[in-house]
């Protein structure tokens, strides 16, 4: 057996994932058996083979664990303030409307604080793709309740099990006109990348949610080993149902996950409904923004 | 460089405050504002919706004021001047935003246009009791500065120069207007474009890959980067180093913060700016700002046909508060005379750098209406004493 | 490799080889590329590295065909398969394991 002896930073240089990632911030923060990791390699292997242009690609997130995606990534990155990720990105998107704007942060950052943000921007369509990392809790600030913990499941602030009826999140965003609409785990490694290439290529308000484990907090209060035993769970328990109705889509308390792409549709986003309309009632008088933004300069 | 005449309306208009500063915002070069509806604000957006789409800006309507900052924060990082436009409930809610915006160094603009308070207090009528608010308003330690316009010919003119502050010092600048500036009409003159000066966004000669987002070379502030312009770099709401990444430490902490605080105070003579007026050999002086300074110059008259030597120091740039030329003149005379729509806010400030060597007098309204000027002379005219 | 019946291009299709490269001073000990590797290549060693983490390890030389699974899994980026270069396979015949020296 033939072997080739080189240093942890050699190797690490040869990963695929290298040239999207800020080595010099390698190792991460997220722990043994999170998600979040698997997730946005998913991610970058999505804009690899999307063909995009990666200097046109700006990542933005909130706060939270996933929050941490944007400090990691190898693109115009921002991490924002709570629950802001969503309308600090819908600030860029029309600022400079060549970005291919993403959101990459989690549920409790999304739909919790950010909740308002993420209805009102899938009803105008805004142009961006949403990454919502599902770990059903709180996970950076100590396992508190999330506005997707399934009932029953322990949290620190519910300590007797949630009573609180959880988001259907896939269900929220169609609902609200999302016109890209997909669940996965992050088990579902194949599909889920594909799903990403397909949003990234897409336009209008993208929405991927992906179940993702969170061993210290959130199987651990709940006692369910840790995220390689949730990765087990999804295993046996996801189902992909592709085209589902997301009313039908809840998540109980370890109970089956119904994955796929839900939605798929065409609808003009906020930016081409914005021009059409001012091009039919102003005419000539009216000056778009140009793709290149707003900057005035000499 | 000369701004861009796209947003120029050249010539004399008769327009309120909040068109004025509409106007200002346009011909300085901004090109995107997202806001949220609030009395008396509301009107600056208005006109700003009705003549973005001719010059290529962007106008969109918010679903809440949180939502309105953080998208001007947002826009001003692809390199787009950036405005949103609110009163006092919604300023409340900005505060986070502009706390990331000064942490960011995001160069923008904050209108408030300032209504009785506290809560729903009297949206249709006028207050100035935020002007604390907007040098304390967000948690930590942050330098902002503010303007006070006094007319809409000012809201228009101090506008542009709040915009090229911003720029400059790459701080969020709070425009801190009043509802009866706001919504007072007068002749606005509007210059050629070609006689407006702005300060465009400095972005950085740095090769992609080698640009550092808060690295000042020994200066106070760093060079800009849009996104979408290949650097590929981060910033963040964390304390963090010169390459924009998180770092908790102390350390950091200090040269971080430190730094955001020192561009500004090390630069108050440039920043600073008031009027001054009949001060030499006064015994009171009032200190004022906004719609009070005008009608505190009737005050001041009367109290001066009463034999009282009294001058006037008037507010442009409320915050960073000009200390030096209080301190000075507290030496000199006999007291200060603070009329504020409010119950006593500028009035400490005046107080802190007086020192004990003058008094410093505060002449409270609490919103709904101006000063009576007979209560500002008689005021005065105690004070004198 | 178990087929169900043998595919009709069975002698046209070449199945790849592949190296498996493992930075063990990323790895947390997650288990996930041990666990779902198609072609169980890889076990949880006894080595520690420098964290306390036991790394995997490759048991079954010559059995990876590059599908990249664990590369794609690993939440760590601690693992990545790569194609063996053909003369490589073919002069190896068995192919092998990139391992890491420690940073000291």
């Amino acid at each position: 057996m033939s072997t080739v002896l080189e240093t942890t930073e050699q190797l690490a240089d040869k990963h695929p994932i290298a040239p999207y990632l800020r080595m010099d911030r390698m190792p991460h923060i997220w722990c043994p058996t999170c998600g979040i990791g698997t997730v946005v390699r998913c991610y970058a292997k999505a804009l690899e083979e999307s063909g995009v242009d990666l200097d046109k690609a700006a990542i933005v997130s909130g706060i939270g664990c996933t929050g941490r995606v944007a400090g990691y990534m190898k693109l115009d990155a921002f991490h924002t303030t709570h629950g802001r990720a969503i309308p600090f990105a819908t600030g860029l998107k029309l600022g400079r409307p060549e970005l291919l704007v993403t959101v990459f942060s989690g549920d409790g950052d999304l739909s919790g604080i950010g909740g308002n943000h993420l209805i009102h921007t899938a009803r105008r369509n805004m142009d961006m793709l949403v990454v919502l990392v599902n770990n059903f809790i709180y996970g950076m600030t100590g396992g508190q309740n999330a506005p997707t913990t399934p009932l029953t499941a322990k949290s620190s602030t519910m300590p007797f099990g949630n009573f609180e009826r959880p988001f259907n999140l896939p269900h929220l965003a169609a609902s609200c006109g999302a016109t890209y609409v997909a669940r996965w785990t992050s088990l579902h490694i194949r599909r889920m990348t594909k799903s990403f290439k397909e949003a990234i290529q897409r336009k209008g308000f993208r929405f991927v949610e992906v179940i993702a484990p969170c061993s210290t907090l959130y199987a651990r209060l709940n006692k369910l080993g840790t995220g390689f035993d949730l990765m087990r769970f999804y295993h046996d328990n996801a189902e992909i149902r592709h085209g589902a109705d997301t009313r039908e889509v809840d998540i109980g308390y370890q109970d089956k996950i119904v994955c796929g792409k839900f939605v798929d549709e065409e609808r003009p986003t906020f930016l081409e409904a914005m021009n059409e309309h001012y091009t039919k009632i102003l005419g000539d008088r009216y000056v778009p923004m140009s793709p290149e933004g707003g900057w005035i300069h000499e | 460089m000369k701004t861009d005449p796209a947003g120029v309306l050249t010539g004399a208009h008769y327009l309120d405050g909040d068109y004025a500063c509409g106007e200002g915002a346009m011909a300085a070069g901004c090109r995107f504002v997202a806001g949220y509806p609030i009395t008396p604000s509301t009107e600056v957006v208005e006109r700003i919706a009705r003549r973005f789409p001719m010059m290529g800006g962007t106008f969109i309507q918010m679903e809440d004021e949180l939502a309105s900052m953080a998208a001007v924060v947002g826009a001003s990082w692809t390199g787009t001047k950036s405005m949103t436009v609110t009163s006092g409930p919604g300023f409340s809610l900005m505060m986070e935003n502009i706390g990331l915006a000064a942490m960011m160094e995001t160069p923008c603009v904050v209108v408030n246009v300032q209504r009785g308070g506290p809560s729903t207090g009297l949206p249709t009528m006028v207050g100035q009791a935020d002007m604390m608010q907007a040098r304390w308003g967000s948690h930590g330690d942050y330098e902002p500065i503010a303007l006070c316009p006094q007319s809409p010919q000012e809201a228009f003119d101090l506008t542009i120069d709040a915009f090229n502050l911003s720029e400059k010092y790459r701080v969020p600048v709070m425009f801190m207007m009043d509802e009866c500036v706001g919504h007072m009409t007068e002749k606005v003159v509007i210059p050629e474009a070609d006689t407006i000066e702005v300060v465009p966004r400095r972005l950085t000669s740095a090769k992609p890959g080698s640009y550092l987002p808060y690295a000042t070379n020994g200066g106070d502030v760093p060079e800009f980067a849009r996104a979408g312009d290949g650097h590929r770099f981060h910033t963040t709401g964390l304390t963090h180093d010169e390459r924009g990444y998180p770092d908790m430490s102390a350390d950091c902490q200090e040269t971080c913060v430190r730094r955001l605080l020192d561009k500004v105070k090390g630069h108050v003579d440039d920043i600073v700016r008031f009027d001054e007026e009949d001060t030499d050999g006064a015994d009171v002086v009032l200190v004022t700002y906004g719609i009070t300074a005008r009608v505190a110059r009737m005050g001041m008259d009367l109290a001066r046909k009463r034999g009282v030597k009294v001058g006037v120091i008037r507010l442009i740039v409320v915050w960073p508060f000009p200390e030096k030329r209080i301190r000075e003149l507290a030496r000199q005379i006999k007291a200060f005379v603070v009329p504020e729509i409010n119950y006593g806010q500028m009035v400490l400030e005046v107080e802190r750098c007086a020192a004990g060597n003058a008094a410093a007098v505060p002449v409270s309204h609490g919103g709904g209406g101006v000063h009576d000027p007979q209560v500002i002379c008689d005021a005065i005219v105690r004070a004198a004493k | 490799m178990k087929y169900w019946r043998k595919p009709l291009d069975f002698d046209q299709v070449k199945i790849p080889q592949g190296e498996v490269s493992i930075i063990a001073e990323r790895c947390k000990g997650c288990g996930f590329c041990v666990e779902y590797c198609p072609k169980d290549v890889l076990m949880m060693s006894e080595d520690f590295n420098k964290k306390g983490y036991h790394p995997p390890k490759v048991v079954k030389s010559g059995e990876c065909v590059n599908c990249n699974l664990c590369e794609m899994i690993c939440p760590d980026y601690a693992i990545f398969s790569s194609e063996l270069a053909d003369d490589a396979a073919n002069a190896a015949a068995l192919p092998g394991e990139r391992a890491e020296v420690s940073a000291s």
